[in-house]
């Protein structure tokens, strides 16, 4: 038997094997960090979902649900985006500073398309949902109002491009989610980039 | 009994001396109790602060004992948490005193680690040989500290939904991988029953493990190079006759195990007068908001973590850039990590050290007491500017450190342990 080691022999299998072992466990590991992305049925209940708006008459609004939220979609007539710029000393955030839209919706109507409205309907006071009292004036709220969202749990008021006003508990504009027009009448909300 | 005869208890004895060498020919039992505690040479001018090492572990203890027979009636699932934790208060048998006991075991927890770790920065045990006991000390709080946010997600109440909701989206502020980063560890898009099932898991498996795993290694640590005092000076440097044994050394057994007994009592009896008198301590221990099931259409008034997270809450709320403020927020723990390094000065104890670090000390205490008080107030201009105010004061306490710790003036050093025959 030989006493001869050959050293530089036995250090690359030494380090051959340790890159195997580390590379070997890496690859073991990624399964379980896979494992606690969002499964394949998260996926599906928080998927983007479609709104047809091509019979939204203008003034009237239409509800989806995403991820557990209701989402709205109103067409806004001329009249209405007209008043928008009206009042924007009474609102807490007219210019939506808040980063409550992407960046595509941070402009005076707060949207893709201005007389489309796109917005999650939860209240950002305690997620209530407000009511569309859309209708200038009205027995309930008073005269001098120009149409928009009120919240009957704690009052809160939102115009119609669902911007806050000053004097209400709730402290942001509604959040405008994610979402691009799929052809002339059909909005996917919940995605900017892919599709359904 | 005539003479000659052998007693019953020395029959016995012989047996369980018997029995002892027995296992000792197999498993070090006997030698691990030296090293550890009959023959661990601890300082003998430990004072009150030193009780609260002990506490942790005990802690710890009941924390997984009482963790344990939770478990046997709790049910991880969006649908029947909340209502499994009512059965446990109302119809388990004594299941209220078991939750009770693990709901101010974890606050308990908190103050006996925040004492600790104070002693820790009076006395400059995290100095040279000592950081790696520091590291692992500081290791256990982080642990800790997921152990405890995992946990209160699990009653399923308002605040444990909502706190989860606002940590996890904190996340989600990481440029570029936030968003993904925060999917990932909820899960799903929104705190739900996927996320409950994991924090679960981790709660009840994987932090456990970590924790016991490394307060094994941060005693072990200990016991290599052997525990500071008050004084900050060494007593290895004084070896009595024997050559072997330090003069200012007793053996931790008896003595300290005694000692350490007194503190438990004492502690017992405020832990027991909390269990049984005010389990939720005003709102403290217990949030109010969290006896109303999770509800992830409809927001709480006021959303404040427990209190043992509000110091680093605050310094996240007085930054007024979502991304900016994370970063401190992480920043104000991280930095722990390095004060072996920032402290240059050449004594460790507060005792010898000057008016500058005795300064810097006390106002960074009263730093981390205002910001946890600040934290579970709501952020008006006043708070959130008295926010800022001690901010900067807890990060100066920091950065300045390696300045002010060379230039104070020290006093010399003893030789031997202050106190001492």
């Amino acid at each position: 038997m030989s006493d001869d080691v050959d050293a530089s022999r036995r250090h690359f299998l030494t380090v051959a094997t340790t890159v195997t072992g580390v590379a070997g466990a890496a690859l073991a590991a990624a399964p379980f960090l896979f494992s606690l992305k969002p499964s394949a049925r998260a996926e599906a209940l928080g998927a983007p979902v479609e709104l047809d708006v091509s019979k939204l008459d203008p003034g009237a609004m239409i509800k989806a649900e995403w991820r557990g939220k209701p989402v709205w979609a109103l067409r806004r007539t001329p009249a209405m985006l007209d008043q928008l710029v009206a009042h924007d000393a009474e609102l807490r955030d007219p210019a939506s500073e808040q980063e409550q839209q992407p960046p595509y919706a941070q402009n005076e109507y707060r949207s893709i398309r201005p007389e489309i409205l796109v917005v999650v309907g939860t209240c950002t006071h305690l997620g209530c949902s407000p009511l569309p009292r859309l209708q200038p004036n009205g027995e309930e709220m008073g005269a001098g109002w120009p149409g928009g969202f009120y919240c009957p749990c704690h009052g809160s008021k939102f115009d119609l491009a669902g911007r806050v006003y000053k004097g209400v508990p709730a402290p942001l504009n509604l959040l405008v989610p994610p979402y691009r027009f799929l052809g002339e009448s059909v909005i996917l909300v919940g995605s900017d980039t892919g599709s359904a | 009994m005539g003479i000659g005869e052998v007693s019953g208890w020395d029959w016995l004895g012989a047996r369980l001396h018997g029995v002892r060498e027995w296992i000792d020919a197999r498993f070090p039992m006997s030698k691990l109790f030296r090293e550890h505690a009959s023959e661990y040479y601890a300082p003998k001018n430990f004072n009150f602060w030193y009780y609260f090492g002990a506490l942790a572990l005990v802690v710890l203890i009941v924390q997984i004992v009482s963790g344990i027979f939770l478990t046997m009636n709790y049910k991880p699932s969006a649908e029947e948490a909340f209502a499994s934790v009512e059965y446990i208060m109302r119809d388990v048998e004594w299941g209220w005193l078991i939750r009770y006991i693990h709901s101010t075991g974890a606050s308990a927890f908190f103050v006996v680690i925040y004492l600790h770790m104070f002693r820790g920065l009076l006395y400059g045990s995290y100095r040279k040989p000592r950081e790696l006991i520091w590291i692992f000390g500081m290791l256990i709080y982080l642990s800790l500290m997921a152990e405890a946010f995992f946990g209160y997600l699990l009653p399923w109440g308002q605040m444990s939904y909502w706190g989860a909701t606002v940590i996890v989206s904190l996340f989600g502020a990481i440029p570029v991988i936030g968003e993904g980063l925060a999917e990932w560890i909820r899960g799903d898009f929104y705190i739900s029953d996927i996320t409950l099932n994991r924090f679960f898991a981790l709660h009840v498996v994987a932090l456990p493990l970590a924790l016991v795993f490394l307060v094994v290694a941060h005693i072990m640590a200990l016991h290599e190079v052997g525990s500071n005092n008050p004084d900050g000076i060494e007593i290895k440097d004084q070896k009595g006759d024997d050559g072997i044994h330090p003069i200012d050394g007793i053996p931790f057994h008896p003595y300290y195990t005694v000692k350490d007994l007194v503190g438990f009592i004492v502690f017992a009896i405020i832990f027991s007068a909390i269990v049984f008198f005010a389990p939720d301590m005003g709102g403290y221990f217990i949030e109010h908001a969290n006896f109303e099931p999770a509800d992830p259409l409809r927001t709480p008034e006021h959303i404040a973590p427990v209190w043992y997270f509000t110091p680093f809450y605050a310094i996240l709320r007085a930054v007024p850039d979502k991304t900016f403020g994370v970063i401190l927020m992480g920043l104000a723990v991280f930095l722990l990590f390095f004060l072996p390094w920032l402290d240059r000065s050449p004594v460790r104890s507060i005792r010898y050290k000057g008016w500058m670090t005795k300064l810097a000390l006390g106002s960074f205490a009263v730093s981390f007491v205002a910001l946890g008080y600040l934290g579970m107030q709501p952020a008006t201009t006043v708070y959130t500017n008295l926010s800022r105010l001690f901010t900067v004061i807890y990060f100066l306490f920091f950065a300045a450190m390696p300045f002010y710790s060379r230039w104070d003036n020290t006093r010399p050093l003893p030789d031997r342990v202050r106190g001492h025959d």
